[in-house]
């Protein structure tokens, strides 16, 4: 190892040549693949120095699919139910990514209606994923099932509508490119609208629970912090970023889709600890909100797909784009090359999950073995996308 | 952002160095720069900490696979005597590129994309790391070398990261073979290499 700030490391054997033991020695310890606290098939190898860790190196693979070779053997629109298989919390999101790219390449347009269905899936997408993550947080902390299962309570009233609209409730696969697949059913909009009143009042109850609580802030207050420039060149985006207090959101700074039209702030952090990403994300859930009820305010009617976009025979002309959006856990971005043909002749993914586990050992050098699984649960990883 | 031209000529003229622009015709904003991989590595420092510039952040990196391919050209031949136009093909080298999406948090700028390419796609597939200038390239350019086969010259930690260590192909090549019987043994050896030597003409099994 010789990049900057790297630990300098000797293991010492058990036994000295004379054969007495030695204390001091380093400790390797494997945290995963199956590890309950790793979200899935991701491994740690850890070295530790009693509790303190001074290496960490992440191991990833366990569920690689080659995606990316499985898109560039088939149609354009045939890769979009596999972007619902990346991040399988925000299916809808990684749609939308996709579907912007392709977009990008061919140049079509979308339809205004189709516009706010997005940004509506969008931000409940948003706001379902970031309670879970502070549910799975909360586990990961040792709150085992109340938080979590209060997330999951108010998550299954997001899918409930997720199903009605796209007839499935995690693989949702609902964009098209140039629009939606079906319009809302009857009497939808009025469900979501009951759905984003009553989550005020969920959130409230979260945080009178937790947000003071002593053994919360205890645990995560200072823990896992990264500075601002640290954060920027390490290719943090998402809560992690703004937890550290840079102001980039790709909804403002992009102003993809129709973000310029609603109001909403951006929530910033000010330590980039394990705190900070929690409260940036109570804070974003409720930023949603507000987007939620102005789009439904002004949703208008309307087609919702471009007249222009093909189903069949869909072959962009040739070229290349590079489309990202703001998902839930970060800058989701999307490279395409098409040389003409119906698929795609480079299929890249930026997956943003993957891309945050680059600071992780930075992270944690230092720390005892128990705040990793504190810090891990804070980058908010879904192995899907992770893996690819 | 200033046009990529413009930028084209300022880097030439601060760092001497060669830069091709490669035209996109899909997006024209994003159009991109080809760089030496030998100059990389003073580019990147110069984009990242000059204040005009400071790109920050870099986004996203990929690996492209170009294999040899032919082409047909016109030439002019002396046939019997005769000067004549004839049709000839000709096959041009591939090559692996690898491309950088960057972007400027502190301008709010981008995206720039800028492309490498290695020599050919078997003995020489080195580039320049960039991963000392970003540390966000680290995974990513892992990832390329793992799935590609390019070398990163510089990297603090090039290995495979999504296949594992005793895997030997590159599965993101267009000319990657399947192995046989993929869900019994991914890497095959003994039997299932004699397999698959027998099921593929000479040369072509994964070995």
């Amino acid at each position: 190892m010789s990049y900057p700030g790297a630990p300098a490391i000797s293991f010492q054997p058990r036994y000295a040549p004379d054969g007495t033991e030695q204390d001091g020695e380093l400790l390797e310890v494997s945290l995963g693949p199956q590890h309950p606290s790793t979200h899935g098939v991701f491994r740690m190898d850890a070295t530790l120095d009693g509790e303190k860790v001074v290496r960490l190196k992440p191991v990833f693979g366990y569920l690689h699919r080659n995606h990316e070779k499985i898109a560039e053997g088939a149609s354009y629109l045939a890769a979009m139910p596999y972007t619902d298989r990346l991040d399988y919390f925000c299916s809808l999101t990684s749609n939308w990514a996709y579907a912007l790219t392709v977009e990008k390449l061919a140049g079509l347009a979308v339809p205004e209606r189709a516009e706010y269905l997005r940004v509506i899936t969008a931000e409940l997408t948003r706001i379902q994923n970031h309670a879970c993550v502070c549910g799975f947080l909360l586990q990961d902390m040792g709150a085992l099932g109340t938080p979590l299962m209060y997330a999951f309570r108010e998550r299954e009233r997001v899918l409930d509508l997720f199903e009605s609209l796209t007839g499935a409730r995690m693989m949702c696969n609902y964009l098209r490119f140039g629009g939606c697949r079906c319009d809302a059913p009857a009497g939808w909009l009025d469900a979501v609208r009951g759905v984003v009143a009553e989550f005020p009042r969920f959130l409230d109850e979260f945080e009178a629970l937790l947000s003071n609580n002593e053994i919360l802030l205890a645990r995560t207050q200072g823990i896992g912090a990264v500075s601002a420039a640290q954060a920027i060149n390490g290719g943090l985006t998402g809560p992690l970023l703004r937890a550290a207090g840079i102001n980039y959101d790709l909804r403002k700074v992009d102003r993809y889709g129709i973000y310029d039209r609603f109001e909403f702030r951006i929530p910033l952090g000010e330590h980039g600890d394990v705190f900070d990403r929690y409260m940036i994300r109570v804070l974003e859930i409720r930023e949603s909100l507000k987007i939620l009820e102005q789009a439904l305010k002004t949703i208008p009617d309307g087609p919702i797909i471009d007249p222009k976009a093909k189903l069949r025979g869909f072959r962009p002309k040739a070229g290349e784009a590079y489309g990202r959006l703001e998902s839930p856990k970060g800058e989701l971005g999307f490279y395409l090359i098409s040389d003409g043909g119906p698929n795609p002749y480079r299929y890249r993914i930026r997956p943003p999950s993957f891309i945050n586990l680059t600071l992780l050992e930075d992270m944690c050098l230092g720390r005892p073995l128990a705040d990793v699984v504190v810090i891990l649960g804070s980058i908010d990883i879904v192995m899907g996308e992770v893996d690819r | 952002m200033k046009s990529l031209e413009t930028l084209q000529a300022e880097l030439t003229a601060a760092l001497a160095c060669s830069l091709e622009l490669v035209p996109n015709p899909a997006v024209p904003a994003q159009s991109s720069l080809r760089i030496r991989s030998d100059q990389a590595l003073a580019l990147a420092h110069f984009l990242r900490d000059t204040p005009d510039w400071q790109f920050d952040f870099c986004s996203n990196v990929t690996g492209i696979d170009w294999p040899d391919r032919t082409e047909k050209i016109k030439v002019k031949r002396l046939v019997d005597g005769v000067e004549k136009e004839v049709e000839e093909t000709r096959t041009v080298p591939g090559f692996l590129e690898v491309v950088y999406h960057l972007y400027s948090i502190a301008r709010q700028d981008g995206p720039l994309i800028l492309r490498q390419r290695t020599a050919n796609r078997d003995t020489d597939t080195t580039v320049t790391s960039l991963t000392p200038v970003w540390r966000s390239c680290e995974f990513q350019e892992r990832e390329v070398f793992d799935l590609f086969g390019v070398r990163f010259d510089g990297h603090p930690d090039l290995r495979r990261i999504l296949m594992w260590d005793g895997f030997v192909d590159f599965p993101m090549r267009k000319d990657y073979v399947e192995p046989d019987d993929y869900e019994y043994e991914p890497t095959p050896h003994d039997e299932v290499l004699e397999r698959a030597q027998r099921h593929y003409p000479a040369g072509e099994a994964a070995a």
